[in-house]
């Protein structure tokens, strides 16, 4: 689960990480306000979870209150990557020195947090790494024994920082890394982490995405979900214990296991078509959880046809097909579409489906093949 | 021979009085896998489907002289089931249980590195090896013995391109899914090392998917490590950038984790890539007859 730049802000203050001063604005007025209260030139951000709002004209400066609410009222009208802005983060403008970077993520190969430093901030730390690897420091954290002073003394040396700074550097990758494990994260990223012209760090912009296995124990942290800005679906999907991306195409797909759910997909691009979804439906594929998932793929108007491919294993193929039958007589589904069962039991599964006259094949490749024709009038 | 799990398993079942544990415990004994009991805090002395069950590992281990052990304990649990087995004399931990947080896995990663034993998962459905042994989710009528080693970050999708090479008469040695998440007791370079050291392994399919980098690292294995012929697959050619498409592990992060990387990966090695799950069958057979 991403978390909004002021909500990671609120965490990493609570580790002592020092940030500009700011706060949450939903009006322009509110920007005002803040703005006010501040009495500096401020920057008004766009609060949104996508990267790129700085290049989309989501981030501005304003020198006084009113072109605070001048600026936050054109950001609060804005959509970024088709999501409207709701809300602006107002805090005063720093003078920036130098911009560094500061994060910590999980490293999947090595098993272990890594902490990253770079004297290259500002950028997508992606991008230091394929540009400018020497200018990246790494350090592997062991998950007992946790981030040692010396280790990120290590990577303040390696990135270069002046020695006066380097004791406000520990402290703030401490802060960091208590942060990233106390609140389960993935990710927690300082970008950039500005050196003032005072020699002060501070926190420009704040970044935490959470283990989503792990907000079982975060109570707190799951309350902080943008409901606004999930998509419908997969929100009801994950209600409903279900695993739904919506994509942009026209073929809709329910299928069981989640890599056989994106085979699918692969295949129906293969052979021309474009899924509207990724739906795991879960390994057993019972009736209530195959009438949830169509209900679900079938409201998004983009889809023409809907294609069925289930491995039937454990659960047989005809008791898959019994369930498939049920889900179709509690839901309603007026587009063309393709079932596709292999398995245990695959021709009874099959025989029952086309007693109901319902289209099966055998192979993923028919299926493909016969969703792509479907959906374009076939 | 084959890998991990064969008629010389003696397998105890960690949490056999669940739902799934229990379900699953009944369908590996009728595949003719060797359960030797189970273990439920507090259900100690009780008996689960003819099976003694036991409150602790180590007296478990103790009594049956158990050698692997499978765990199906809910997430929240499970990472205190893992420390349990490692601790307790099994050589081999498969964990089927998804949803243990990340942070968890990383400490109980680094306990097994430090105790040296095997585990494979979690998220994963489990290793069989054909007509010996089952230790997992998957269904053992579909697989058939024979030498084909099948190492596979999926479920279904793996069970899809088993039945294939089945329905072909391609039989397999043992099938292993080391599971959907970011962080796994084993990766496909450990099993791969496994399969290449396997005198009844004559070759290998490797099913990918989206996310890591652990297929890079298994092509770089397979140019310099590996005499064996082996084919490929990665699914999620198709998954949008940023997304967790099902598994915890499965998504495209700061660009890095698509299939396509993964493809040339192996494309520059020389290894076959499928372009759909069915092609496997058809590359193993071309392999064979070769």
């Amino acid at each position: 689960m991403k978390l909004h730049e002021y909500q990671a802000r609120e965490i990493f203050a609570r580790y002592g990480v020092p940030l500009p001063r700011g706060e949450l604005a939903y009006t322009s007025q509110e920007a005002y306000e803040i703005a006010s209260r501040l009495g500096v030139p401020v920057m008004v951000k766009a609060q949104v979870l996508l990267g790129g709002r700085g290049k989309a004209g989501g981030v501005k400066s304003a020198s006084n209150p009113q072109a605070a609410r001048e600026m936050a009222s054109q950001i609060l009208e804005m959509s970024i990557k088709g999501l409207a802005v709701e809300k602006v983060l107002v805090v005063e403008a720093v003078e920036i020195e130098k911009e560094l970077y500061l994060g910590v993520v999980v490293d999947r190969a090595l098993c272990a947090p890594v902490m990253i430093a770079s004297s290259e901030g500002g950028v997508e730390i992606e991008e230091v790494a394929r540009v400018m690897p020497e200018r990246l420091a790494k350090i592997t954290v062991d998950p007992f024994l946790s981030l040692r002073d010396y280790q990120a003394r290590q990577l303040a040396l390696e990135i270069g920082l002046g020695k006066e700074t380097v004791a406000e550097w520990i402290a703030i990758a401490q802060g960091l890394y208590r942060a990233f494990v106390e609140c389960d994260a993935s990710l927690a990223e300082i970008n950039p982490l500005a050196l003032t012209r005072e020699g002060r760090l501070v926190a420009i912009d704040t970044k935490m995405v959470l283990d989503d296995n792990a907000l079982f124990r975060h109570g707190d942290l799951e309350a902080l979900r943008d409901l606004t800005e999930e998509e419908l679906r997969e929100r009801e999907a994950r209600g409903q214990g279900l695993s739904y991306v919506k994509l942009e195409g026209e073929i809709g797909c329910l299928v069981n296991g989640a890599g056989l759910a994106m085979a699918t997909m692969d295949v129906i691009k293969l052979y021309g078509g474009e899924p509207a979804n990724f739906l795991d439906v879960g390994g057993g594929a019972r009736a209530e959880q195959v009438a949830v998932a169509l209900r679900i793929l079938l409201s998004d108007e983009k889809v023409k046809a809907v294609l069925i491919n289930i491995f039937g294993g454990i659960t047989r193929c005809d008791e898959v097909a019994r369930g498939i039958l049920e889900a179709l007589r509690q839901v309603r589904v007026e587009v063309p579409t393709v079932v596709r069962l292999a398995g245990t039991n695959e021709k009874e599964g099959r025989r029952l489906l086309a007693h109901a006259d319902i289209e099966t094949v055998s192979t993923l490749i028919e299926a493909a093949q016969r969703a792509v024709e479907v959906a374009k009038g076939g | 021979m084959s890998i991990l799990v064969d008629k010389n398993t003696r397998l105890l079942v960690q949490g056999i009085t669940g739902r799934e544990g229990g379900f699953h415990t009944r369908r590996m004994i009728g595949y003719g896998t060797n359960v030797v009991g189970g273990v439920t805090p507090g259900k100690g002395g009780a008996e689960a489907y003819g099976l003694p069950v036991f409150d602790a590992m180590k007296e478990a281990v103790a009594i049956t002289g158990a050698n692997t052990s499978i765990i199906y304990v809910p997430a929240p649990f499970a990472p205190d089931a893992l420390y349990e087995a490692a601790d307790s004399g099994v050589a081999l931990i498969v964990c089927i249980t998804e949803g243990i947080p990340i942070l968890d896995m990383m400490r109980v990663k680094r306990q097994l590195d430090i105790s040296g034993v095997r585990l494979i998962g979690p998220n994963s459905p489990g290793v069989i090896t054909p007509g010996e042994c089952k230790v997992g989710i998957m269904p053992g009528d579909i697989h058939t013995p024979g030498s084909v080693g099948v190492v596979s970050r999926s479920g279904t999708l793996t069970y899809e391109v088993v039945n294939e090479l089945t329905l072909r008469g391609l039989g397999q040695s043992t099938v292993v899914g080391i599971g959907g998440d970011p962080i796994l007791g084993s990766n496909l370079v450990d099993i791969l090392r496994l399969f290449e050291a396997d005198s009844a392994t004559e070759m290998v399919v490797l099913i990918g998917e989206i996310g890591g980098s652990d297929e890079e690292r298994a092509a770089e294995f397979i140019t310099h490590h590996m005499t064996k012929p082996a084919v490929s697959f990665v699914a999620g050619r198709s998954a949008p950038p940023g997304k967790r498409m099902g598994h915890a592990g499965a998504i495209i992060s700061g660009g890095r984790g698509t299939a396509g990387e993964k493809i040339r990966a192996f494309e520059e090695v020389g290894l076959p890539v499928a372009r759909h799950p069915s092609e496997v069958a058809e590359l193993v057979a071309k392999t064979v007859t070769k």
